[in-house]
C-alpha cells in the first residue's frame, strides 16, 4: 500500500490536471520510491485511486524504462553507453563494474546489494563517462573513481 | 559576447540575485503590453525553436485559438533525451528563473493559465532544483492568481517522466501528460487546434523559452541581429566527444563549427584530426571532418553542409573513432526507443541494428551496404512521426559519407569466411 503522505499528495496533484489519469507516472514514482518495484499490488492500487482500468497503468509501466517490472538491488547502476560516453570509454566503465561486481548488465547481485544497467544517453555527454546511481549523477568516471564510488554505497 | 542564458554570475538560479540582476523586469514590462503585442515582437525577433526543427517560435503562437471556450495550455519541453543533448538541463541548474519568467510570459501572450514543464525521468535532482525555483517564483507573486496585480493568473506545474526518448515530440509529450503510453499522435489536427486533452496547445522547448525575456529586454531589432540574419540569437552549443574541453558554450548563431571545437571546446584531445562531427544531436546527418571547414553552427549554414542544426549537441570524433561502431550505437539507440507504433520503424531500425552488428563483427557482405540503405529509405518519411526520420538520417548519411568504411568491413568479411577451413 502506499503511504498515508503519497495518498494525501496524489489527492493534491489531481488538481493540477483536467483528468486524475494524468497523475498515473507520480504516483508510480511514489509507489516505486516506497517499494523499490511495481508490483501488480502497486498498478491496482494507483488505478483504484486514479479511477482508470489497471491495464492503462500496467500499460504505462511497461512503456516507461525507469520503472522496475521486478525487484531490484539496492542500489542500482546504470552506466550510459551511448555515443558522447563510448567516445570516452563508457563501455570500459561498464566493463569494470561487471567484473568487479562479478555480473554482467541487467543482473543483480546475489546478495541483492547491486543491479547493473546499461543505459542510453542520460544527458551527461560533457561530463563522459557517467553513471547514475539511484536519482544520482556520478561524471568525468575513472575506474579508479568507480572503485570509490562503489565503496562508498552502503 | 555577453552571456544572456548562462550568464557567470555567482548563484544566478537564486530567486533575490536573479531579481538584483533585472530578473522578472520583463514579467512586468510584458503584462504592461497587449498579449499579440509580446507575440509580435516574439515574431520580428525571428526567434527560431532550440529543440530540433527550428520553426519560428512567434510564427507557432499565433497559431493558438484566441476565442475559444476551451482552456489552453503551454507545454514546456525539457525531455531532452536525444544523444549528445545536454543544455537544458544547464538552464534548470543555473538559469531556472529565466525559464519561469519566459514561460509566464509565454502564458500571458497567448492567453494560456496553465503551463507544464515537462522534465525527463532521470533528471530527478534538476526537477528538485527547478521546483524550488517555482516554489519561490509563487511566494514572490510571479506565478499563481493575480501576477503582480495585473489580473493575469497562470500556473506552472512539473510533471516528470520515467524514461523514454520519444516522450520529448510533442505529441508523446502530451500523451505523457494526460498519462498515457508516450505515443505520437497523427498530425493534423495540429496541437494548437487539439492538444492536451483536445484543447489548444503549444509546445515550446526550454532553451526557446528562455529567449523570450532576452527578446523583451533587447527589443526585437537588436535581438535580430545576433548571430546568423536567418535563424539569430543566442544559443547553447553542447560539445562532446574527443575533444579537450566537452561542455555547454553559449555563443551567437553562425559561429564556425571549427572554432567551435578549437576556441570554444579547446581543440582535439591529444591533437588528433577530427575524423567526423555530427554536429546537432545524434539523428543529425554526420559529417567528414574535412568537409566542416566554412560550416556555420545554424539552420541554413548546417543545411548547405547537407546536416541540420538540431539541438545543436555536436559530437566530436577523432582520427581513430570506429565509425561501424559509432552507427551500430546509434542505431541501437533508435531501435531501442521506436515506441513501436509504426511498422516501418519498430521493424526497419531492428533489421538496421542486426545488419550493422554484422558490420561491427565481420559478417557482413557486400550487398548489405545498398539492403540497409533500402530499409532506412523506406523508414524515412513513412512513420508517423520524426522518430523514423531520425533513425533513418544517421544511417543514411554515415553510408553516403563513410561508404568506404563499410565497403573495408565486408571485404574483410569475405577474407574471414574464407580463412575457415572447410
Amino acid at each position: 500500500m502506499l503511504s498515508e503522505e503519497s495518498l494525501k499528495r496524489i489527492e493534491e496533484l489531481k488538481k493540477r490536471y483536467q483528468h486524475p489519469q494524468s497523475v498515473v507516472i507520480d504516483a508510480l514514482w511514489m509507489w516505486q520510491k516506497e517499494h523499490g518495484w511495481v508490483s501488480e499490488e502497486g498498478m491496482k492500487q494507483i488505478a483504484d485511486l486514479l479511477g482508470i482500468p489497471v491495464h492503462h497503468v500496467y500499460g504505462v509501466v511497461t512503456f516507461y524504462t525507469m520503472f522496475n517490472k521486478q525487484p531490484v538491488g539496492k542500489h542500482k547502476i546504470e552506466v550510459c553507453t551511448n555515443v558522447s560516453c563510448m567516445l570516452r570509454d563508457g563501455e570500459k566503465i561498464l566493463k569494470h563494474i561487471e567484473s568487479r561486481l562479478n555480473i554482467k548488465a541487467g543482473q543483480t547481485t546475489p546478495d541483492n546489494r547491486f543491479t547493473l544497467v546499461e543505459a542510453e544517453c542520460l544527458g551527461s555527454c560533457g561530463t563522459a563517462p557517467m553513471m547514475q546511481v539511484g536519482d544520482r549523477y556520478y561524471e568525468n568516471l575513472d575506474a579508479a573513481k568507480v572503485d570509490t564510488i562503489l565503496n562508498g554505497l552502503t | 559576447m555577453e552571456l544572456r542564458i548562462l550568464p557567470a554570475i555567482p548563484d544566478y538560479h537564486r530567486i533575490d540575485i536573479y531579481e538584483s540582476h533585472g530578473g522578472y523586469e520583463m514579467l512586468r514590462k510584458a503584462l504592461s503590453l497587449k498579449p499579440e503585442e509580446v507575440t509580435e515582437e516574439v515574431k520580428k525577433s525571428n526567434l527560431r525553436g532550440r529543440g530540433g526543427a527550428c520553426f519560428p517560435t512567434g510564427l507557432k503562437w499565433t497559431f493558438m485559438p484566441k476565442q475559444t471556450e476551451k482552456p489552453k495550455y503551454l507545454c514546456v519541453n525539457g525531455d531532452e533525451s536525444e544523444p549528445g543533448t545536454f543544455k537544458d538541463r544547464q538552464i534548470l541548474e543555473f538559469n531556472p528563473h529565466l525559464l519561469i519568467e519566459g514561460t509566464i510570459i509565454a502564458c500571458y501572450a497567448m492567453g494560456i493559465t496553465t503551463a507544464y514543464l515537462y522534465v525527463r525521468g532521470e533528471y530527478a535532482h534538476w526537477i528538485d532544483l527547478v521546483q524550488k525555483a517555482v516554489d519561490d517564483a509563487y511566494a514572490k507573486g510571479y506565478l499563481g492568481q493575480n501576477i503582480l496585480g495585473s489580473g493575469f493568473s497562470s500556473n506552472l506545474y512539473i510533471h516528470r517522466g520515467a524514461g523514454a526518448y520519444i516522450c520529448g515530440e510533442e505529441s508523446a509529450l502530451m500523451n505523457s501528460i494526460e498519462g498515457k503510453r508516450g505515443y505520437p499522435r497523427v498530425k493534423p489536427p495540429f496541437p494548437a487546434q487539439n492538444g492536451l486533452w483536445g484543447c489548444p496547445t503549444t509546445i515550446n522547448n526550454v532553451e526557446t523559452i528562455c529567449n523570450v525575456p532576452l527578446i523583451l529586454r533587447m527589443g526585437w531589432e537588436a535581438y535580430a541581429k545576433i548571430g546568423a540574419p536567418k535563424h539569430p540569437g543566442p544559443i547553447l552549443v553542447g560539445v562532446s566527444g574527443h575533444v579537450n574541453k566537452p561542455g555547454v558554450y553559449e555563443m551567437p548563431t553562425g559561429v564556425l563549427l571549427t572554432d567551435i571545437i578549437d576556441r570554444y571546446a579547446g581543440g582535439m584531445r591529444k591533437g588528433k584530426k577530427i575524423r567526423a562531427v555530427i554536429p546537432g544531436g545524434s539523428s543529425t546527418m554526420i559529417m567528414r571532418g574535412e568537409a566542416i571547414g566554412g560550416v556555420t553552427m545554424d539552420a541554413d549554414g548546417l543545411k548547405a553542409a547537407g546536416s541540420s542544426v538540431g539541438t545543436a549537441g555536436m559530437i566530436v570524433m577523432d582520427e581513430d573513432t570506429d565509425m561501424i561502431k559509432v552507427i551500430s550505437r546509434i542505431a541501437h539507440f533508435y531501435h531501442h526507443e521506436s515506441c513501436g507504433q509504426c511498422t516501418p520503424c519498430r521493424e526497419g531500425t531492428g533489421w538496421m541494428l542486426k545488419i550493422l552488428e554484422r558490420f561491427e563483427k565481420c559478417e557482413a557482405r557486400m550487398e548489405d551496404i545498398d539492403l540497409l540503405l533500402d530499409i532506412a529509405n523506406n523508414i524515412e518519411g513513412n512513420t508517423i512521426c520524426a522518430l523514423g526520420d531520425a533513425a533513418a538520417w544517421p544511417v543514411q548519411s554515415m553510408i553516403k559519407r563513410f561508404r568506404e568504411e563499410f565497403e573495408a568491413r565486408a571485404t574483410q568479411s569475405v577474407g574471414a569466411r574464407q580463412a575457415v577451413p572447410v
